[in-house]
């Protein structure tokens, strides 16, 4: 591990206002606390990764064996040009440059808490737009596969139960049902926000483009089968 | 089957929220002597959810969408699978490109298939309906048909994400213009707008503010668009997905609230419009479906009644 990954690390963790307070003099202390009430919205990126000693130094080429051309990573410059290509990087905990920075560095544990990669909404700007052509939306998605697998995801965040919802509904019916997925996902999130929008969900009824009935394919058995030969 | 006919991928959407898209398109192309056959027993696309979760798995569900589409040509030549959702079609397009050529992921869908009586051997080209209409059907046949110019009508065409990202086929990937010239091609003037492949904000967060994540995050990437169209002058905002679609014309109100700046701009399929174009009666069109949708007057040319739907499909 060499010195300019800690430095990293660390302008990382600064900006992410969580360092130990006495390391700040009060007007430091000042700043951080505006920076902690402004990002309070979603949880803290926990700043477990605080020493080389915690860092992985293996996570980045976990993730770069896990998406076709994903070595690539090892040649960002951090220009910063994903970031401002990034319709939502305003509100991820890390922008998609420190995210690929804080994976070279190895701080597996803050990159699989971030929300960053369920922010993401895969429009893949930043992907065109990388000079260096770095998969990053591939990236997101690898690191999406891991936190869910070590359940590191953000809990009380709609992406990754939506995301749960609609595999099962698939896997189990080969389609998707608009209404009965929502339902599901208000159920389990926000039972609040269905009454909300009960009535854009009874115009589209009214409008025939949302139904009760679930929709399914013939062939369950064997598209099961398919996704069971498949899973890795 | 002839040659004029094309295999249809219509997907989730466009068959639930979006289904004006698929009943405007399958009118549409038959009015302009081509066929579009729905995929027999088709599933699923897997969206950008399953490649969260298990990306091999999201190959083998699209792999079983192109392996049945092959099965419909027996003979050698290619397969053109239509896919009019972007979200499917990018998902197709990169199931495609993965399991082009021999490797391990090819060998191991492959396998996975055959367990199933499925084989994909390569010839299923995925494609947009739009590259079909401008590429192949033809601006001047498209232009041929219209009854109805829709003289005066300005149309910010709004490409989404995911036509043109990762992969740009038929078009530039950072400023597609076939669009453009379909709406041109029907009389209608297209505005020239930057916002033409910026996110909607619809597609990760299903539904938008419905039961999205984020909606306020939602509603400014959707608000950034309404009203950059509406500051152009746009008269419309024409769409080819079944989530943007829906994401700019179901929270207008909302976001007006919101932000507090009147909006009011119809956000249509690109079809519906051509449709109407050719005359095609609305119903066939899925207008009835619109929560927003008037022409201005002036493209009422040769038709004394009033545009379709009126007021009264408004909130």
């Amino acid at each position: 591990m060499s010195v300019s990954f800690a430095g990293l690390e660390q302008e990382a963790q600064e900006a992410q206002a969580s360092p130990a307070p006495e390391a700040l003099s009060p007007g430091e202390g000042s700043a951080a606390k505006r920076r902690a009430t402004r990002r309070k919205k979603w949880r803290p990126v926990k700043d477990q990764s605080k020493f080389e000693a915690q860092l992985d130094p293996g996570f980045a080429a976990e993730i770069a064996a896990a998406v076709p051309g994903g070595e690539l990573l090892h040649q960002c410059i951090q220009c910063g040009t994903c970031s401002s290509a990034c319709p939502v990087s305003a509100y991820m905990d890390l922008t998609p440059r420190r995210l690929i920075a804080m994976t070279r560095a190895g701080a597996r544990d803050d990159v699989l808490h971030s929300v960053s990669p369920w922010v993401c909404t895969s429009c893949y700007a930043c992907t065109v737009e990388c000079p260096k052509r770095i998969p990053i939306t591939d990236i997101m998605h690898a690191v999406r596969r891991i936190s869910l697998r070590e359940k590191t995801y953000p809990r009380r965040f709609t992406t990754p139960v939506m995301t749960q919802a609609f595999v099962e509904m698939i896997e189990d019916r080969g389609r998707s049902t608009e209404s009965w997925i929502s339902m599901k996902l208000y159920l389990k999130t926000n039972p609040g926000r269905l009454l909300k929008n009960a009535g854009i969900g009874r115009r589209l009824m009214r409008q025939g483009r949302l139904g009760l009935r679930r929709e399914s394919i013939r062939e369950r058995g064997k598209l099961r089968a398919l996704l069971k030969a498949a899973s890795s | 089957m002839s040659a004029r006919t094309y295999t249809y991928y219509p997907g989730c959407s466009a068959k639930g929220v979006g289904r004006g898209f698929t009943e405007s398109l399958e009118a549409v192309f038959e009015h302009l002597g081509a066929g579009l056959e729905e995929l027999e027993d088709w599933n699923c696309c897997g969206a950008t959810a399953w490649p969260s979760v298990d990306e091999d798995q999201a190959f083998a569900l699209s792999a079983r969408n192109l392996a049945l589409a092959e099965d419909r040509v027996p003979d050698a030549g290619p397969v053109d699978v239509l896919a009019s959702c972007t979200g499917c079609y990018r998902a197709l397009l990169k199931t495609e490109r993965a399991l082009a050529g021999p490797g391990p992921t090819a060998d191991k869908i492959g396998g996975a298939l055959a367990a199933i009586g499925l084989d994909y051997e390569g010839r299923a080209r995925v494609r947009h309906p739009i590259d079909i209409l401008v590429n192949e059907i033809g601006l001047d046949r498209v232009s041929a048909a219209v009854v109805r110019p829709l003289t005066g009508l300005k149309v910010a065409c709004y490409y989404g994400c995911l036509l043109v990202r990762p992969f740009a086929t038929f078009d530039d990937q950072y400023d597609p213009t076939s669009m453009d010239r379909l709406v041109r091609a029907v009389g209608a003037e297209p505005i020239e707008w930057p916002l033409k492949t910026r996110c909607c904000g619809g597609s990760c967060y299903c539904g938008g503010p419905v039961i999205g994540a984020m909606p306020e995050a939602t509603m400014q990437l959707s608000y950034a668009l309404l009203r950059e169209a509406t500051k152009r002058g746009a008269d419309m905002i024409a769409t080819i997905c079944p989530l943007c679609q829906f994401n700019l014309e179901g929270f207008q109100d909302r976001m007006s609230r919101r932000f507090g700046r009147p909006l009011d701009i119809p956000a249509v399929f690109i079809s519906q419009l051509l449709g109407v174009a050719f005359g095609i009666d609305e119903e066939r069109l899925g207008i009835q479906r619109l929560m927003r949708w008037r022409l201005p007057e002036p493209a009422a040319v040769g038709a004394s009644a009033p545009a379709g739907g009126g007021g009264d499909a408004r909130d």
